[in-house]
């Protein structure tokens, strides 16, 4: 007995022997930089919203605007992630690929919504797409503006540079040998990206588009501008947090926010989940 | 399928990669493309396999001017050097590609692909593998499912880029054996690239020797290790010593001194001679030299020679010597070439 105890904990240690120096420090910073940065204000958050009692949470929770809200958000967010992950991936093409007259601006260009205050763009966006914008007055009288479409508008503009960016290196790095293989072996060009380029970029689609997707559920400065914020039709959950919060209704912000949190968490983790799935398949471990 | 290459010539911008590059290679014929790295060895497989296009001239398979055939109509077979192997696919699905991705109307159904990726999983010596990924795999087994991946597809010529670059020697050996059978055993007209002789010269039927964009020459491995062309082909394949010589009325002069070798001619000219073609000598008109350095070398004696007459720079030399011969460090010695060649200018 004894002797098998001692054998498991030393087979058990938190420090694996390691000529890399500073595990402790390093460990150690990391925990107290997060804790300060996310774990702190999360748990504030939570702290608030247990306020509340789980009556007034199921209450918030299952609020009819509230529903709503989150629906729209993570609709929004989900359907600007997959147009970004398509239409950043061409664009990522186009950049790592082919030389052309201008592709140095239009690599810069990428990050523009990076650096543009987000209120910029959604002033700019809704100008422009609106009933009697450039755009806008052109596809009348489908409104793109002040509806869910503008949101999802708004949502590709704020996430296209992060699918771009995360996808661009990897396809800058792929190996053109295995394309030429395919070639050789009789494939076409379709078949050659469908079987060989995509099955090695996805997990950096996945990331690519985990981040869109978690910028697009955060995102406010742009979208109340385009989004029209009608309740229950295009109304973001975080104008409903604030919308809360201009109540005085802190423990309703909150008990919001957590929900959010929540379902963000999870669907993070699950596409985490599948990253690591598609890295063991497409054999990049 | 017999290839022919009829004056070709790639330039990648403004610098020319192949400069007039002619061959013939029969149906059936193992070759060997041998160079230093840039000779443009790797451009011409490229420009057979319809990888690259090349800036002017002709590639024939057999009677079809194939030059401006895309590398899917070709239908070759390349394994190239890295394997490029598809890493997200098991090996059956790697070795089954060039069938599935076939028009529906010429591809094999699924039992009749799957029948034939273990029929080559078989011929590669690597049955029970079907289900592993290529990072499961150790070098020479990558190496055996390139190939087998490439025999899939049928192909009318088989190319290989350094098909042995990455492996390790004991491997290299083995794979280099098998390679050679397993073309005996298939008769395909197989074309490999390799900068290392001794492989070129051991497993190729006819080697094609490149420096700098051109053929030097082509013939088998007796023809260019004992009857080299050029001054390029007698340095470049095995050892050999160059000296400067001058040819006056029959005689072979080094630094003004006969060699007590003859040879028909007039003027100056590169004399080439290989390490063990040299015999000592006593006599006054043959090379002389110190003995700088003396190594065994398995069965011979290697001995490093410094010869120079007087007055004129020293010339380093390697030969070979009996292991009897009384050679020793800092002594003087004498030998004379038995075998040589004299390229005139």
């Amino acid at each position: 007995m004894t002797h098998s105890a001692t054998a498991s904990t030393a087979r058990w240690r938190l420090k694996q022997p390691s000529i890399i120096p500073g595990f402790g420090m390093t460990l150690g910073f990391s925990l107290a930089y997060l804790s300060l940065i996310i774990l702190i204000p999360v748990a504030g958050l939570l702290w608030r919203t247990a306020g509340l009692g789980w009556g007034g949470f199921f209450a918030v929770l299952t609020d009819y605007r509230t529903l709503r809200a989150l629906y729209i958000s993570f609709g929004t967010a989900f359907l600007a992630a997959i147009v970004n992950v398509v239409f950043g991936t061409l664009v990522a093409w186009i950049l790592s690929r082919y030389n052309f007259p201008g592709r140095r601006l239009i690599d810069a260009m990428v990050d523009l919504p990076f650096a543009l205050p987000t209120a910029v763009a959604g002033i700019a966006l809704a100008a422009l797409y609106g009933p009697n914008g450039w755009i806008g007055s052109f596809f009348m009288p489908f409104r793109i503006a002040f509806t869910p479409l503008g949101i999802v508008v708004a949502l590709i503009f704020i996430g296209l540079p992060f699918v771009v960016r995360t996808v661009q290196p990897v396809m800058e790095e792929l190996d053109r040998e295995m394309e030429e293989a395919a070639a050789t072996l009789g494939a076409n060009r379709l078949q050659t990206i469908v079987s060989i380029v995509l099955p090695a970029l996805t997990p950096a689609l996945l990331t690519g588009f985990a981040l869109a997707f978690a910028r697009g559920v955060g995102e406010y400065g742009s979208v109340v501008f385009i989004a029209g914020n009608i309740p229950y039709v295009s109304e973001i959950a975080p104008l409903l947090i604030v919308i809360r919060l201009e109540e005085f209704n802190y423990a309703g912000a909150t008990a919001v926010a957590t929900i959010m949190l929540i379902i963000s968490f999870v669907m993070l983790f699950v596409i985490n989940f599948i990253q690591a799935w598609s890295r063991r398949r497409y054999g990049n471990g | 399928m017999d290839v022919k290459i009829n004056n070709i010539r790639k330039e990648f911008g403004r610098f020319p990669a192949l400069n007039d590059v002619s061959l013939k290679i029969a149906s059936g014929e193992l070759i060997a493309l041998l160079g230093p790295s840039g000779s443009g060895k790797t451009t011409l497989l490229r420009l057979i396999a319809g990888l690259d296009f090349p800036t002017a001239g002709q590639i024939f398979f057999g009677d079809e001017d194939a030059s401006h055939h895309s590398v899917q109509e070709r239908n070759v077979g390349f394994v190239f050097q890295s394997y490029a192997l598809f890493r997200h696919m098991t090996v059956a699905e790697n070795i089954g590609f060039g069938l599935k991705v076939r028009p529906a109307s010429t591809r094999p159904a699924k039992a009749e692909i799957r029948r034939r990726v273990s029929e080559l999983l078989d011929m590669v010596q690597l049955s029970g593998l079907e289900k592993r990924y290529p990072n499961q795999l150790s070098g020479g087994q990558r190496q055996r499912v390139a190939l087998a991946r490439a025999m899939a597809i049928e192909p009318r010529i088989l190319l290989l880029d350094e098909p042995f670059g990455a492996l390790d020697a004991k491997v290299r050996k083995e794979l280099r054996r098998w390679l050679r059978e397993f073309h005996d055993r298939t008769g395909h007209t197989t074309v490999f690239v390799t900068h290392d002789q001794e492989e070129a010269l051991e497993l190729a039927d006819r080697v094609v020797v490149m420096s700098q964009g051109k053929i030097e020459q082509v013939g088998s491995a007796d023809d260019v290790y004992d009857r080299p062309s050029s001054p390029f082909v007698f340095s470049f394949i095995g050892e050999s010593t160059q000296l400067p010589v001058e040819l006056k009325s029959g005689t072979v002069l080094f630094q003004g001194e006969p060699l007590g070798i003859t040879e028909a001619g007039e003027g100056p000219g590169q004399m080439f001679f290989r390490p063990e073609d040299v015999e000592l000598s006593q006599a006054y008109d043959a090379l002389s030299g110190k003995v700088t350095a003396c190594r065994r070398l398995a069965g011979t004696r290697i001995a490093e020679i410094d010869i120079a007459n007087h007055g004129h720079a020293p010339y380093h030399v390697e030969i070979e010597v009996p292991l009897h011969a009384p050679v020793e460090l800092g002594s003087d010695i004498r030998f004379r070439p038995t075998r040589w060649k004299i390229f005139r200018g």
